[in-house]
């Protein structure tokens, strides 16, 4: 039986932050489907060593995570491990969406909306970070393929309602949701909604 | 007197730091064919911008870098333009080595060591221009090229292959962190790198500047840096 030490649920567009200490399990739920989370980690101990999708991608040699990926560090070090996974893959290339990218992409109409690039920063900056720590980040529930030529899409189709990822801390980690705000593609079906997080 | 041009080589497993104006070419070139250049961009007038191969990828949709290719900032802004390159072959999903990488494939990945690591040589030169171990993120890999399989997986393509050179431009004012490492990708057992020749000239932009053109979002790009670039620093 497993008891929970948390069970939340994060609105749509809003960040969530949180320790999860080696030998717990994070479970992230996609609630209502198509909701992409934008995730960082962080060693809870050192906010210098921190999650790279180039390291985890290299190791493994292949660009989606699944279940078994080891979710490394800048260092090559284990921080969490997804020990379960109900959406086939997850994206760590795509990075975040930000109003700078926004306007570039959707036009300079868009440039006010919110963005994930956002929420890191906000909660980045009452944990004594800066910008300069926002780095490259998973994007849970979010389809990146790439095709032969290089070419890349961001397409939905591979997440539905109650879908949910595990994530094993290996070490004690720091972690930094921004439930995606994003309304101009289809990484969350052009309407933003509620995940939940639970710890056990 | 101002330098307009300079030449200096990076040798294998050596890094080095420059900071560049707006218009500075830097020409690197793989004269014996087997070098692996790691590249990392700042805005030099505000570091906490800097290359995001996120977004270098999503904004053109295309995760190959060659010929035209833009380097990207966080900030919906240029750093630097791939004005000439006849390789067809760099990397902007992997990454460059840890200490770890090259401890675990070649015994010592120490700076000081037969096979130094890719971030920490980064983060020396990094250090010179007054940067920090947490400057040091996600690089681009020049002269390799890492490609990606329907399936996701990745394969490397390092065939040494002579004679080949990339030039980027200046798009503003930046501070480039160079290194020159095995990709971590290449799987040979000895720590394989030849000597890459990295070059810088001034030059005039010719008008009109025929990298601007192109989709909305690549004349969005340049429009912001312009705006940026022209604004007191």
């Amino acid at each position: 039986m497993r008891e929970l030490v948390l069970d939340v649920v994060v609105p749509a567009r809003a960040s969530w932050t949180g320790v999860v200490k080696a030998g717990q399990t994070m479970r992230a739920i996609d609630v209502e489907g198509n909701q992409a989370i934008d995730f960082l980690l962080y060693d809870a101990h050192d906010f210098v060593h921190r999650y790279s999708g180039a390291d985890t991608i290299a190791s493994q040699r292949n660009v989606y995570l699944v279940t078994g990926t080891a979710l490394l560090s800048n260092e090559g070090v284990a921080m969490m491990t997804i020990v379960n996974s109900t959406c086939a893959y997850h994206d760590t290339i795509g990075g975040t969406c930000s109003r700078e990218v926004n306007a570039v992409r959707y036009g300079r109409h868009t440039a006010h909306q919110h963005a994930c690039a956002d929420n890191f920063l906000d909660a980045a900056l009452r944990l004594g970070m800066e910008k300069r720590d926002i780095v490259a980040n998973v994007n849970f529930f979010m389809n990146v393929p790439v095709e032969t030529d290089g070419r890349l899409g961001i397409v939905d189709g591979i997440s539905a309602p109650g879908l949910f990822v595990d994530l094993r801390a290996e070490i004690d980690v720091l972690v930094l949701i921004s439930n995606c705000p994003q309304i101009n593609n289809p990484c969350n079906g052009y309407n933003p909604t509620p995940i939940q997080i639970q710890i056990w | 007197m101002i330098v307009t041009s300079w030449s200096e080589t990076l040798g294998p497993g050596n890094y080095l730091a420059r900071r560049l104006r707006r218009d500075t070419v830097l020409r690197i070139e793989d004269t014996e064919g087997d070098a692996c250049v790691q590249l990392l961009a700042f805005n030099a007038n505000n570091t906490g911008e800097r290359f995001n191969p996120g977004d270098t990828m999503k904004i053109p949709w295309q995760a190959y870098i060659g010929q035209g290719s833009l380097i990207l900032s966080d900030m919906g802004r240029v750093l630097m333009t791939v004005i000439d390159d006849n390789s067809g072959r760099h990397d902007c999903i992997c990454s460059g080595s840890n200490r770890k990488d090259n401890d675990t494939r070649y015994g010592d990945g120490s700076i000081g060591g037969g096979a130094p690591n890719a971030r920490d040589l980064l983060s020396l030169a990094g250090a010179k221009e007054g940067l920090s171990r947490s400057d040091i993120g996600p690089c681009l890999n020049l002269f390799k090229a890492v490609r990606v399989a329907p399936d996701g997986a990745l394969t490397l393509e390092r065939e040494p292959r002579g004679g080949l050179h990339v030039e980027l431009r200046a798009e503003m004012n930046v501070i480039v962190l160079l290194a020159n490492t095995p990709h971590r990708l290449d799987d040979r057992a000895t720590y394989s790198a030849t000597a890459a020749v990295v070059a810088g000239r001034m030059e005039t932009r010719p008008l009109p500047d025929p990298f601007r053109a192109g989709a909305d979002e690549r004349l969005r790009l340049f429009e912001n840096t312009e705006t940026y670039a022209s604004e007191v620093m």
